[in-house]
């Protein structure tokens, strides 16, 4: 147990390692020079030959690598080339929109895959289950951004029930908070939901053919229970490594949903940072969302653990 | 070996082995309309160990998976199954009746002790939810102790450790212990076992028969045993019925049918395992041919592409020939006819 921890820590570190060092050489690649950028086409030379010293944008590239992971590792990750502003205190804040829209998201996407998948698992063979087969294609089919744009045309334009976009943090006023976020939620975690509820009713098929099904049947437990009792923590752990995988899309997701709702995320910050050419902000942000995705599938190898006695490797 | 070693009032009064457990009338399992199983009929009474044998697709495992109403998706049974103490016929029963049947009344041993328990749940808790399901322990920690006792009685080490084991940490064998701790664990009338050792370890086959038999001794039940392996049976059970291309085609005390097998597909079963009879060349007898698949078996008597007896007649069906109380066969050809002539009990129906 504490060797498969220790191993799976080990793999997160190097992932984190040569995944900051793609980052880096991709933006270091990016032709032309941030300084310059940052300045303007008119600056002289040495103003900005002034600021590339004083970014530190003369040093090596190793060099220039080894003080960018030593900012973020530190929490400190400098200011940026072009509003001068510190870095670090910006990317708390968005970080902490993102995490409500995507971990609210999330949520909403198991609470409905998860009961959808199961029925449409047992009645696979009755119109009810085909139905919802055929509607959760469509959830596939319809990409976050245009089930947003959907979702506003009907809910906030022509029945006015929900503001169409904006943000307000839920300490400021928890009514208008979530007013705000029923629309992105819904749209992230709807068009989530339906491949969610895809992989949950494969994984629900497979565990009915199970004969250990069989067994709980033969006891005397009704179907339902039995699946429900001993059909769905094993069919939890197909489930679960799809839900790390599916975190990048989610994240990739709320990057569109937080520019059509108008909500300052991470989304926003990176394509701002991105038509700014502010690159330093840009790599941080990207390096962000990549550690995001690594840790949680890192947690993710840890739930397989908890669900599954089989990966435990110590003796009882 | 006779039934319990104790009779009880009941057994006196029916002037019989004991009152019937288990009556099975006219059962069908078909997909579609194509038959599997056909007209199997017989009676297993209260402390009979009954064998149920063929080759693999002769409709053995379907008619066991009928009887508990585990058929799986697409097939359906028809016919009357009456369990003693049961109000209703199991076939055409919903599934909350059966529910309360299941586990409690009839239980069942599977074939597969490797996949018949649930891997993410400790035994202990998967023999006791037997209890807390039909609540026969009155409280979930009576139903723990009452497993742990449970699997103290099918041979397990360290009972309390076991029972706090997942599946994955015990052999095969053990499995099918625990298996059979939950399928005692509510004293059922009916034991199903649907061929319990084929998947173990020779070695540790007679082992679990002998726990599967003490179990059954112990709790004056009823068993049908199913399997494909005549020397099994011969050991278990008193009483034995040959299933070949879904239906019964003989049926009789294990001595009588083993010693005087009256069908000839029962001759050319026992034939094939003698394995002190070669031919010229050192070679084992077997049956020529080999089991048709499902719904492709002959009309009339469904043995006779395969038998060297097969004549004309054989086209059409063998008419059961009753040759006692539970006895008789279906063969328009049986073997040993001139000097084992139908014992005397004229008119004797089917069981």
């Amino acid at each position: 147990m504490t060797l498969r921890l220790l191993q799976r820590l080990a793999i997160l570190v190097a992932s984190l390692v040569v995944s900051s060092v793609i980052v880096f050489a991709f933006m270091a690649v990016l032709p032309g020079d941030p300084a310059r950028v940052a300045l303007g086409v008119n600056a002289s030379d040495a103003a900005v030959a002034e600021m590339r010293s004083e970014f530190g944008l003369d040093r090596s590239p190793v060099a220039q690598y080894l003080s960018w992971v030593r900012g973020l590792v530190t929490l400190d990750p400098g200011s940026s080339y072009v509003s001068g502003t510190a870095i670090g205190p910006q990317l708390a804040d968005r970080l902490q929109v993102t995490l409500w829209l995507v971990v609210t998201a999330m949520v909403v996407a198991l609470v409905v895959a998860i009961p959808v998948g199961t029925v449409m698992a047992v009645r696979h063979r009755q119109v009810s289950g085909l139905a919802l087969s055929a509607v959760s294609q469509l959830g596939v089919a319809i990409p976050a951004f245009l089930a947003g744009i959907l979702l506003i045309t009907v809910f906030a334009v022509k029945l006015g029930w929900l503001p169409a976009n904006g943000w307000t943090p839920p300490a400021d006023d928890p009514a208008m908070f979530l007013k705000q976020l029923v629309l992105p939620v819904a749209s992230l975690g709807l068009v989530q939901a339906a491949v969610l509820t895809r992989y949950v009713r494969s994984a629900v098929l497979d565990v009915l053919r199970e004969d250990y099904l069989r067994t709980a049947r033969a006891k005397g437990l009704p179907p339902m229970r039995a699946l429900v009792r001993h059909g769905l923590r094993n069919a939890a752990v197909p489930v679960v490594t799809v839900l790390g995988l599916q975190l990048a899309t989610l994240l990739i997701g709320a990057v569109v949903v937080e520019r059509v709702f108008v909500i300052p995320g991470l989304g926003s910050l990176l394509l701002d940072s991105v038509s700014q050419r502010d690159l330093i902000m840009v790599q941080d942000v990207v390096m962000i969302l990549v550690m995001a995705v690594l840790v949680v599938n890192f947690v993710v190898d840890l739930l397989y653990v908890l669900i599954d006695p089989r990966l435990r490797v110590s003796a009882r | 070996m006779s039934a319990a070693p104790v009779t009880t009032p009941e057994d006196d009064a029916s002037g019989k082995a004991g009152a019937d457990v288990l009556v099975v009338k006219g059962l069908d399992v078909s997909v579609r309309h194509q038959k599997l199983v056909e007209d199997v009929t017989f009676t297993v009474r209260s402390g009979e160990r009954v064998g149920l044998i063929g080759e693999s697709g002769s409709g053995k495992s379907l008619t066991a998976l009928a009887l508990m109403g585990l058929l799986p998706e697409g097939l359906t049974a028809t016919g009357s199954v009456q369990v003693d103490g049961v109000g209703h016929d199991l076939v055409g029963a919903d599934e909350r009746a059966m529910s309360r049947v299941r586990g409690r009344d009839i239980a069942m041993v599977f074939q597969e002790p490797m996949t018949a328990l649930n891997p993410t749940m400790r035994v202990g808790d998967q023999v006791a939810e037997a209890m807390l399901i039909h609540r026969t322990r009155p409280s979930r920690r009576a139903a723990r102790v009452a497993a742990v006792e449970l699997l103290g009685q099918v041979g397990l080490p360290d009972p309390p450790g076991t029972a706090r084991a997942y599946p994955h940490q015990l052999s095969g064998g053990q499995r099918q212990r625990v298996v059979l701790a939950l399928a005692l664990a509510n004293d059922p009338a009916l034991l199903v076992c649907d061929e319990p050792t084929t998947a173990l370890d020779v070695t540790v086959q007679a082992f679990v028969l002998d726990l599967i038999v003490q179990g059954v001794l112990d709790r004056r039940a009823a068993m049908v045993f199913i399997t494909h392996d005549l020397a099994v049976v011969a050991t278990v059970c008193e009483r034995v019925m040959v299933m070949y291309g879904g239906r019964i085609v003989e049926a009789g005390p294990v001595q009588e049918v083993f010693t005087r097998p009256r069908h000839r597909y029962t001759q050319g079963l026992l034939g094939a395992s003698d394995l002190t009879v070669v031919d010229d060349r050192g070679r084992l007898a077997t049956i020529p041919g080999s089991v048709p698949a499902a719904g492709h078996f002959p009309a009339g008597c469904v043995f006779r592409n395969r038998c060297q007896h097969a004549t004309a007649a054989c086209e059409t069906r063998p008419s059961w020939t009753a040759t006692g109380d539970d006895a008789g066969f279906a063969c328009h050809h049986p073997a040993g006819l001139p000097d084992a002539a139908p014992r005397a009990t004229p008119g004797g129906g089917r069981p």
